[in-house]
């Protein structure tokens, strides 16, 4: 496999984010999601919210689910770790399918991780008891709808760990990789 | 200085279909009026975000009104809800904050910068469609018409009376029309069919 065939693409990801019907998109902005950010904004048919903190968008998500539409949570690993309470105090006490789509900063796939951010991603969601899934490339992107479908199920916050060791979010224009996709 | 009980008596004259989202000293001037419990949420689980959680849904649910009682101290944690809330502009949103200077549920101590922050400049500084501050009934009932008519989000601040609570939390008696956030949750989720 190539190194360009190995990517996560952001338009795999919106992808996926439409298939699962969502209709709200919060999150705050990290190094490796712009391209992301830009094909979401391109969107018609989805409504980003851009926050101040990571906390805020686990509530706001509680809250866009009681009122009966689908948002999923966009942050890093980092954000994770300070939003413990909203997802303590809404996700799990209160029972509400929240995905969460979290920027694995600092994850290898070799074991050495010197990034304390990465050592501890893991083992907090195994302390809250959040299911998750590792997304590293496209061909794992099916693992999105399956984070909505086990969020659905276990009306449970569920993880998705993007472990994009190359931070592929930024590494290819959008439009080159639209001409890509449309030449096949 | 404006009591609770006044000022929830004036609300209530205005809720109509209103989703109220109190917490903390909000949760209890609110839930001792409210005639529509299932379309009330307390959020006191998930400490300074009972705005968000307010903002999604209001976001969600456009057409219908949505009324948070935040407490100065749960704003001060979450200060940040405010420049959120002024970007999403959630058209159908009333956020309102009980200032009365304390923590009110432990005891009574002072919020930081209690007598120098301004919580409605902010909100004006925000980007919130209107800000008001109130420090008497008479005023706020001349003004709360407005309030619910005009397009938000609207950021409401009132000085409040202190309700001051010293009691450890495990000895209190919860009050049974306070339900679990949960409960409420599943309770608002029927009245609107989004269970």
């Amino acid at each position: 496999m190539t190194e360009q065939q190995a990517m996560l693409s952001p338009l795999t990801i919106l992808d996926k984010i439409k298939e699962n019907n969502v209709t709200h998109v919060i999150y705050l902005p990290d190094s490796e999601t712009n391209h992301l950010f830009i094909a979401m904004e391109e969107d018609p048919n989805i409504e980003v919210i851009t926050v101040g903190r990571e906390a805020e968008t686990m509530a706001i998500a509680a809250g866009v689910i009681v009122g009966g539409k689908i948002p999923v949570c966009l942050v890093q690993n980092t954000g994770m770790m300070e939003s413990g309470d909203s997802i303590r105090g809404l996700g799990l006490d209160c029972n509400l399918p929240i995905v969460m789509i979290i920027g694995y900063r600092g994850w290898t796939r070799w074991g050495i991780t010197p990034d304390s951010a990465a050592r501890l991603t893991e083992p907090t969601l195994n302390a809250w008891g959040i299911q998750y899934y590792l997304v590293e490339h496209d061909g794992d992107a099916d693992r999105i709808t399956l984070a909505f479908q086990t969020a659905a199920a276990t009306q449970k916050p569920v993880a998705v760990l993007v472990g994009d060791e190359y931070h592929g979010f930024n590494r290819m224009n959008l439009d080159e990789e639209r001409k890509i996709i449309k030449e096949g | 200085m404006i009591n609770n009980d006044d000022l929830m008596a004036e609300i209530k004259k205005f809720r109509g279909k209103a989703i109220a989202i109190p917490t903390m000293t909000g949760s209890r001037g609110w839930l001792d009026s409210s005639e529509q419990p299932s379309r009330d949420v307390s959020v006191g689980g998930a400490m300074g975000k009972a705005s968000n959680f307010a903002m999604g849904l209001a976001l969600a649910q456009p057409d219908t009104k949505v009324v948070c009682f935040d407490g100065d101290g749960s704003l001060n944690m979450n200060l940040g809800t405010m420049m959120t809330i002024a970007g999403a502009k959630p058209k159908n949103l009333i956020h309102f904050v009980l200032n009365n200077g304390y923590f009110s549920v432990t005891g009574g101590q002072p919020i930081a910068a209690a007598d120098e922050a301004n919580f409605s400049q902010m909100a004006a500084g925000a980007g919130y469609a209107a800000s008001y501050e109130f420090d008497n009934i008479e005023d706020f009932a001349g003004k709360v018409e407005e309030i619910f008519t005009a397009e938000g989000p609207i950021f409401v601040h009132i000085h409040s009376v202190p309700e001051i609570q010293n009691e450890p939390i495990g000895r209190r008696t919860r009050d049974p029309r306070n339900r679990s956030t949960n409960d409420a949750i599943k309770d608002l989720r029927k009245e609107l069919g989004t269970l």
